[in-house]
């Protein structure tokens, strides 16, 4: 069974077998070494995080009780907006920005006395599959450092896989939490739309993008959701989690469970992935649970879907980096239209630009209503596709990426290929589902392959349980240490 | 050939709400520049719009003072244009969903100018030119607007002003918007075109942006208007394109022509969650519209007796309208109250803005008091109205400035004496009436108010003295 990585340093905290300075230390040093190779942070936080880690200590040594996720160290996506804290999206555009508030999730994590040890590494506004288009070079991947740690939350699977964060926070608008987690052979959760505040995520696409955490178990990830999900009155289409703490669901029985497997989802998937899915449903029987195959051909609209609507919300989103009010301005201009035009030119990559000018036509007069108007109609045929097939089961499992983490630089040199690697992420983003990744075996290379649970909205707890009777069922043979980081 | 115009508004009304439409930060006019604002309003990157409902409310109300139907369902959209003062890159509006559709606003001479829509979005910034730099104001940013389109239904200069007039005094009525054009918290777009008297087709037009007076739009039309006519009469074709007025030269000139037209990329805000109106809402709001200043002139006019100018002129202002006929309840003749309010209180009220705000030192109960001294036949009119006079310098209550013995009346036999003092006092006046000068009479009467401080019956004090003097 896999042991719970927060649960093993707060029982060390409050035992005082190791102080939470200590601890903290253990992993500002890790992360002096880890980094060179892994780049997962781009901001390392040393004295935020020992002023927490010292306020820590002091609660322990007046006798007070810590909250279950007081003094355990951790990061942040460097989307996430940190008051005073460099948050730049991995773009240049953004270099030097210090927000002057913090999001929702930090609030309420650093409330918690939460030890940030920096933010981490990312695909430039979260637009990419392999960390590459960050302004600070990619994410290596911890197991094999010259594949990537995939994306667009690299950094912090990095971070979290090669022990130099115990858990962190990441994105996910069409699998930037479960794709990387996927890759560096982790737990990562895309929870519900609305289940987490988005209130300080700097946007990418508004109707897809939602917080998770990225962990080392599937408890530790119920950990993080149960403290991060609660209703925010700053976003308007937050609702929090709904119903009991998903940490109690925990355990739960699955026998006579109905785990559906849309059949679209093993398509075009290499075999050791097709091999792993199949050896989890044999896991899955023997646990009392029933396999269901069934049709789900909304699925093959998916990706184009995704495409469209994420660059066209992009391209508004984007559209406040002008140079005028934060962040990077050009040297030289003339007037004010040069400015803007040459800021953007300089400070945006060739990824972003790329999705803003896709985004910016299939929005424009003449094209709306054979794109975005049309990928609108076929956003709530996915919809309800996906309702349906949730008449039928429980919970759906399904890879989460058709293959192992790439090789540095070949996400780069072929986009269009790489865009096809979301295949098997982008539609839970679309119907606004939770999902979770989790290990469950290795391709030949050595590097860890995922699996997706899938679950109807705001069933987190379902698909945690479901994923924790897998974890616990299969143990440590789907699981790798790396060689990086702490271990205590 | 004789043309006639063709016109239709787009109104920018600022709303009165205390908070901004998507924050918490207030809307108030001046401040020193970026004081009125927070990370919302400046557009920081993750921050999130929430929508204040009050702003709805007024928008209903706004719709319902102009018989518009409220949608139940409606939605906000994102206006993508790259300007400084837009500091998110897009203006959040609302497009295909607007929250009033289909209204009204009828003018004096019963023709309803059609209104196409009224929609919610935020205010933009302001540009600041000064030494050569460009400086960014961005308190106005995101105080709530309504957009109210208008048909092009409109024919004339006077059409216009007097559709841009009775908005004004709806919105002003109904509380939403002190509707200031001098302080842009109402602004004008027109739409304006020209076709041969009779034709019912529609010519190019021109749209003219952001006129901030009455006096301007006016003004504006008219040139718009012969310009076009000598454009057509002279073989030329008129260009569709965005003009802006220029008060100086009183001359419109291009800002941009069609081919340079904006696409804004309309899109649902993907932010904000759909707007749900119920019809028990809608009811609430309906039962807030107070009675309008048209409807009211119409029945001071028709229920109280007052000629129409006093009738629309007490009825014009809010809050001139309730002083009235909160002075005027129950009173015998409620047009003492109007004389008193028109004749002596506006003359202390110099500009549209001072009747506006309405600030003077009586109340409407202390007028009634005055009033009722009158009716009760215990003071006559002149020394009301001196009384009153003093009332609005000092703030005081009648009884302040009129004694017991004031009230007390005067006897027939101490009023003859009185004219017979005035008569043996002014002889030359005596002498004067006798030649067949009548008007001499009146110093006569005015020896008599005078020495009775007012007290007196002029029509009496008049008859007796004829009666003394031909006696």
């Amino acid at each position: 069974m896999a042991e719970s990585l927060i649960k093993k340093y707060s029982d060390m905290l409050n035992n005082k077998e190791i102080t939470c300075v200590e601890l903290t230390e253990k992993f500002l040093n890790a992360i002096d070494t880890a980094n060179k190779d892994l780049n997962a942070y781009v901001t390392v936080t040393p004295e935020t995080a020992l002023e927490t880690a010292k306020a820590v200590d002091k609660k322990i040594a007046d006798g007070q009780a810590l909250s279950p996720l007081e003094g355990i160290p951790m990061t942040l996506k460097d989307n996430i907006s940190t008051k005073g804290i460099e948050t730049t999206c991995c773009s240049k555009i953004l270099e030097g920005y210090k927000p002057i508030y913090n999001a929702t999730v930090w609030e309420t994590l650093s409330a918690q006395n939460a030890v940030l040890l920096g933010k981490t590494n990312m695909d430039e506004f979260a637009m990419g599959s392999s960390c590459e288009t960050s302004c600070f070079g990619g994410a290596a991947n911890p197991h094999n450092i010259d594949h990537v740690a995939g994306g667009s939350s690299g950094g912090v699977a990095s971070a979290v896989g090669g022990n130099i964060a115990v858990y962190g926070l990441g994105s996910d608008t069409g699998g930037s939490i479960r794709q990387p987690a996927s890759f560096c052979g982790i737990v990562g959760l895309k929870p519900t739309y609305g289940a987490v505040s988005r209130f300080g995520l700097i946007a990418y696409a508004s109707s897809l993008d939602q917080i998770g955490p990225v962990t080392t178990t599937v408890e530790d990830s119920a950990i993080v959701f149960d403290a991060i999900s609660a209703y925010d009155k700053m976003d308007s289409t937050s609702r929090g989690r709904v119903g009991a703490p998903v940490t109690d669901t925990l355990k739960n029985d699955i026998k006579g469970m109905k785990i559906g497997i849309p059949r679209e989802y093993l398509e075009g998937v290499r075999d050791e992935v097709r091999v792993c899915i199949d050896k989890a449903c044999e896991v899955y029987k023997s646990l009392g649970a029933e396999i269901v195959y069934f049709d789900l051909p909304a699925l093959k609209y998916a990706l184009p879907v995704y495409y469209i609507l994420a660059c066209a919300e992009a391209s508004s989103n984007l559209g406040r980096y002008d140079g005028i009010r934060y962040g990077y301005r050009t040297s030289s201009y003339k007037d004010v239209n040069e400015m803007i035009c040459k800021t953007r030119s300089e400070g945006f990559g060739g990824e972003v630009k790329r999705r803003i000018l896709l985004g910016t036509y299939v929005l424009s007069a003449g094209y709306y209503d054979a794109y975005y108007k049309k990928a609108q109609n076929l956003r709530g045929s996915i919809v309800r596709a996906f309702d349906n097939s949730f008449t039928c089961c429980d919970v759906i499992l399904a890879p989460t990426v058709p293959m192992t983490a790439f090789e540095k630089g070949s996400a780069i040199s072929d986009p269009i290929e790489t865009y096809l690697t979301d295949i098997c992420t982008v539609p839970v983003n679309i119907a606004g589902l939770p999902g979770v990744s989790v290990p469950c075996g290795f391709g030949e290379n050595g590097l860890p392959i995922g699996m997706q649970i899938i679950g109807n909205k705001f069933c987190e707890g379902t698909v945690l349980n479901a994923a924790w009777q897998y974890e616990n069922a299969v143990g440590s043979e789907v699981f790798k240490a790396s060689e990086y980081g702490v271990k205590l | 050939m004789k043309y006639e115009m063709v016109a239709g508004f787009e109104t920018h009304i600022e709303l009165a709400t205390n908070t901004k439409i998507f924050c918490s930060c207030t809307t108030k006019f001046g401040g020193d520049p970026n004081t009125h604002c927070c990370p919302i309003c400046i557009g920081l990157p993750g921050t999130l719009p929430k929508l204040n409902r009050q702003v709805v409310k007024y928008a209903i109300m706004a719709g319902l003072a102009t018989n518009c139907e409220i949608a139940n369902i409606s939605k906000m959209d994102r206006k993508n244009y790259c300007y400084p003062d837009l500091p998110k890159a897009y203006q959040i509006s609302q497009y295909d969903k607007p929250l009033c559709e289909h209204g009204y606003v009828q003018l004096s001479s019963g023709k309803k100018i059609r209104l196409t829509r009224i929609h919610i979005e935020e205010d933009a910034g302001k540009l600041i030119h000064k030494r050569g730099d460009t400086y960014i104001d961005y308190n106005r940013g995101g105080v709530p607007l309504i957009e109210i389109v208008s048909e092009p239904d409109i024919s004339s200069v006077e059409e216009a002003k007097e559709y841009v007039e009775r908005l004004q005094q709806i919105m002003r009525f109904i509380g939403i918007s002190d509707c200031k054009m001098q302080e842009g918290s109402m602004r004008c777009d027109v739409n304006i075109s020209v076709r041969p008297e009779g034709s019912t087709k529609l010519g190019t037009r021109t749209e003219i942006k952001n006129m901030n007076s009455i006096t301007f739009i006016g003004k504006a039309m008219e040139y718009e208007f012969s310009r076009q006519v000598d454009l057509i009469e002279s073989g030329g074709k008129v260009e569709q394109q965005t003009l802006r007025y220029d008060d100086v030269t009183n001359t419109t000139s291009s800002m941009r022509g069609k081919e340079d037209a904006n696409d804004y990329r309309y899109f649902r805000d993907p932010d904000l969650v759909t707007i749900s109106v119920t019809d028990e809402e809608i009811d609430e709001l309906r039962k807030m519209i107070p009675e309008l200043p048209f409807e009211k002139a119409q029945r001071y006019a028709d229920e109280l007796g007052l000629n129409e100018k006093d009738a629309q002129n007490l009825a014009k202002y809010r809050k001139i309208a309730e002083f009235f006929e909160e002075s005027s309840e129950g009173i015998r003749n409620p047009k003492t109250a109007a004389n008193f309010i028109i004749g002596q209180i506006f003359r202390r009220l110099e500009t549209e803005n001072d009747k506006e705000e309405f600030n003077i030192a009586i109340s409407a109960q202390q007028l009634k008091e005055l009033i009722k001294l009158i009716d009760d036949g215990k003071i006559k009119n002149n020394l009301a109205k001196t009384t009153l006079e003093k009332m609005l310098d000092t703030g005081k209550s009648a009884k302040e400035f009129i004694s017991e013995s004031d009230m007390a009346g005067m006897d027939e036999n101490t009023l003859i004496e009185l004219c017979k003092k005035a008569v043996e006092s002014n002889p030359k006046a005596v002498a004067d009436f006798k030649n067949g000068k009548q008007k001499a009479i009146k110093s006569l009467v005015g020896f008599v108010m005078k020495e009775s401080r007012g007290k007196a019956d002029a029509a009496l004090a008049e008859a007796k003295i004829a009666e003394i003097i031909g006696g």
